[in-house]
């Protein structure tokens, strides 16, 4: 291990793994806001308020979140409409790029964590805020959206992991976060077993971390005092 | 667009396959490391619960992507060394062994927790009528613990199945001729990305269908002698 290598290119490894923070922190927070709107039309009884976004998830998850990346990315300016689009002054850009699609392909999947949780409230909880006089938006308000939340929490802290673990996927289309920035020093210095190690090591210390907040976030919404039914 | 493809709908086809071959070599490789792994996490002695646990928990906090280039490019050198010891000049690792070894890991790594739930959930009174009727340690294993965890661990394992053949579009990265790399060369010659990506990703939906379907008749399969209600 040439651990000198390491510590000189620490610097620039944190530059990526700022970027690499900052690609989750949009796609996941945006993915969600997203995801509610999907999440709720999913779990609908009416089959055509369900058929979109059944389409939009089946897609998003049946498909490897590089070859969405490519499509908008590489695939999108094909197309003169969106050359000489408004648009285009964010599709051209590899961040904006990475960012769309991740929100795009995160949201597919919170908004499947969010059905199971709708649909894992007992629904003598959702009968007794009716027969309180709640209308149909009261009731998603205060009962099933904060419900929702306790219950889907720790499968949305997982997708947040698998989220930062997707976003080395950006170094693909040239992006140059933490992984992208660990093939950049490699290919000046023929060391990828080092680099390679110190950037896992990133992701790893970063994993940690987020596990812990959401912890914390779990404390806070104290969801342990809501699994009792 | 062009719907004949311009001429690389067989070049799809063998990236498909290529595809069908690495996900399935994976899936392999990953049952064995996600045994092996549970197996240490259950296992009384301290060593070993340590190691299945470091491994599961070390593989899943790092990229799959990382993964993948660590072991290609990392083993470059170590497999020089190998080869010079072994008097094999040229000996590497090649991208479809890499990716392998890389898709392996990580299934084997999410994978020790389906087993290791599987394991943990069939009734202690099964290994213990084992002990009574004086079978040995790893028959109890093949014949009682085994044929049972399968049916448990069923549902997660497609999961993880699921997740890996989407990952190997990942080895496209380190050059192996998959639906990716096919696709991306097809691009290259005709200037229409979102045409080839656009069917690279009908494929992959195509994959996905065919493995959810295989997973209901395993499902079934395994289910079977099970009421609805008790499975």
């Amino acid at each position: 291990m040439n651990w000198e290598v390491i510590i000189k290119y620490l610097p620039k490894l944190l530059d990526g793994a700022w970027l690499t923070l900052e690609l989750v922190g949009i796609a996941v927070v945006a993915g969600l806001i997203l995801a509610i709107p999907l999440g709720v039309a999913r779990a609908s009884q009416r089959w055509y308020i369900r058929a979109f976004p059944y389409g939009y998830i089946f897609f998003f998850r049946g498909t490897p979140l590089l070859v969405q990346l490519f499509l908008v990315y590489y695939g999108l300016p094909q197309f003169d409409i969106i050359r000489e689009g408004p648009l285009w002054a964010y599709l051209r850009s590899p961040f904006w790029c990475a960012v769309i699609t991740m929100t795009m392909h995160t949201a597919a999947y919170i908004a499947e964590i969010i059905r199971g949780a709708i649909q894992a409230i007992p629904p003598g909880e959702i009968e007794a805020a009716r027969a309180l006089g709640m209308s149909k938006w009261q009731t998603l308000f205060y009962i099933t959206l904060p419900r929702a939340t306790r219950i889907g929490l720790p499968a949305y802290s997982n997708e947040v992991i698998l989220m930062l673990k997707a976003s080395s996927l950006a170094s693909t289309i040239t992006l140059l976060e933490l992984t992208g920035m660990a093939r950049t020093i490699i290919a000046r210095t023929y060391l990828p077993i080092e680099i390679f190690f110190a950037a896992g090591l990133f992701y790893l210390l970063i994993s940690y971390a987020l596990v812990r907040a959401f912890k914390l976030l779990e404390q806070y919404l104290r969801v342990d005092a809501c699994q009792g039914r | 667009m062009n719907f004949d493809l311009y001429g690389f709908g067989p070049a799809l086809a063998a990236g498909t396959l290529m595809t069908i071959q690495l996900a399935l070599c994976s899936l392999a490789v990953g049952l064995v490391l996600g045994l092996l792994g549970a197996l240490g996490k259950t296992s009384p002695h301290k060593a070993l619960q340590l190691l299945g646990g470091g491994y599961s928990t070390l593989v899943r906090g790092v990229p799959e992507l990382l993964w993948v280039l660590l072991i290609y490019f990392g083993s470059v050198n170590l497999m020089r060394s190998l080869g010079e010891a072994l008097n094999i000049p040229g000996l590497e690792l090649n991208a479809f062994a890499a990716g392998t070894i890389a898709l392996g890991l990580c299934f084997g790594a999410y994978a020790t927790e389906v087993f290791r739930g599987a394991i943990l959930a069939i009734p202690k009174g099964h290994r213990e009528a084992g002990q009574a009727l004086g079978l040995s340690k790893t028959r109890i294993f093949w014949r009682i613990i085994l044929p049972q965890m399968w049916r448990i661990a069923l549902p997660g394992l497609g999961n993880l199945f699921m997740i890996l053949m989407k990952d190997t579009a990942l080895v496209s990265v380190i050059g192996l001729e998959e639906i990716m790399r096919r696709s991306q060369i097809a691009v290259t010659a005709s200037k229409e990305p979102f045409t080839f990506f656009l069917v690279a990703a009908l494929i992959y939906l195509g994959l996905t269908v065919i493995a959810m379907s295989g997973m209901y008749f395993l499902e079934k399969r395994a289910g079977r002698g099970f009421s609805r209600s008790a499975a």
